[in-house]
């Protein structure tokens, strides 16, 4: 067994631990960590792939963004976790045979001998698989990059949009009628006498 | 050296194991969405893995595009879980039938 079969192996085995942890825990925070550790194992898997700059992009957004956004929520929000539980041991014996069923469908397909093909040349020391890759992206596929931007500003405003709350009787003060304001609205001039001793 | 086959197990295994989460946790709203997040892992793994023993980095540009639209549909669904909290004090899923579907 060479250091890479090894190291697969290893990595493969935290990778299914970690996704049975995270469809198993009790508990919403310990499973979005099992994810976490999950996304770690597939980072890096996708090194070993030589997809270094996927790799490195998988830990940074999704273990520095999303899964800290998934924590988040799970913390924020005051969940019952008995209640989450009921039905568990009944979903149990059908979701098994589905994921037996469709395991081992999938792999009589994919660990058929077409696929069996070994793997190219390591790419040499000073290849640049970041570099490769923003090549393709900004000449040949600038125009989906482009569409990949709009589609994340619109989730940022459909996110902000849907959570938005307008709560009537706090006391805010609203900027633009501050601005707006005249000389007569604030003081009233009177005309009086004035006072003799 | 590791044959591309096994990468593509380790994938389906990843997805099956994914697709039971949904099975199991059919209560909880905040797990089924880390099962889809599991689920979009496996489909990237076997693009990747692809790109790789193909020799072509297409597959790594559409894994790129893959985990942007998810991204954004991690950020909408969880806009939508909060909002669905704070209207009905719940996420369970069995109590989400005011549409009556």
């Amino acid at each position: 067994m060479t250091v890479e079969e090894i190291l697969f192996y290893a990595m493969s085995t935290v990778l299914v631990a970690a996704a049975v942890a995270v469809i198993t825990v009790r508990n919403p925070v310990h499973a979005a960590l099992a994810l976490v550790l999950a996304f770690f194992a597939t980072a890096f898997h996708w090194v070993m792939l030589e997809a270094e700059f996927l790799g490195i992009l998988l830990v940074l957004v999704y273990v520095g963004a999303v899964m800290v956004l998934f924590l988040f929520v799970v913390m924020m929000l005051d969940i019952n976790i008995a209640r989450m539980r009921e039905g568990f041991a009944r979903f149990l014996p059908v979701g098994l045979v589905v994921a037996v069923g469709m395991m081992g469908l999938m792999a009589m397909v994919v660990g058929a001998g077409v696929f069996r093909i070994p793997g190219p040349e390591r790419a040499a020391a000073d290849h640049s698989n970041t570099a490769a890759l923003g090549h393709l992206l900004y000449t040949e596929y600038v125009y989906p990059f482009e569409i990949a931007a709009v589609i994340l500003l619109v989730a940022i405003i459909a996110a902000i949009a849907l959570t938005l709350r307008r709560r009537p009787g706090t006391l805010h003060l609203d900027p633009g009628r501050q601005a707006r304001v005249r000389r007569n609205e604030r003081v009233r001039m009177v005309k009086m006498h004035s006072e003799k001793q | 050296m590791i044959p591309l086959s096994h990468y593509l197990v380790l994938g389906a295994i990843l997805f099956a194991l994914s697709v039971t989460g949904i099975f199991l946790n059919r209560k909880n709203l905040i797990i089924l969405l880390m099962c889809v997040e599991l689920m979009l892992l496996a489909v990237n793994m076997n693009f990747v893995a692809f790109s790789h023993y193909l020799g072509d980095l297409v597959g790594q540009v559409f894994v790129f595009f893959i985990l942007t639209v998810a991204a954004a549909e991690a950020a909408i669904g969880l806009a939508i879980l909060v909002l669905v909290f704070r209207n009905r004090e719940t996420i369970n899923v069995q109590d989400l039938d005011e549409m009556k579907g």
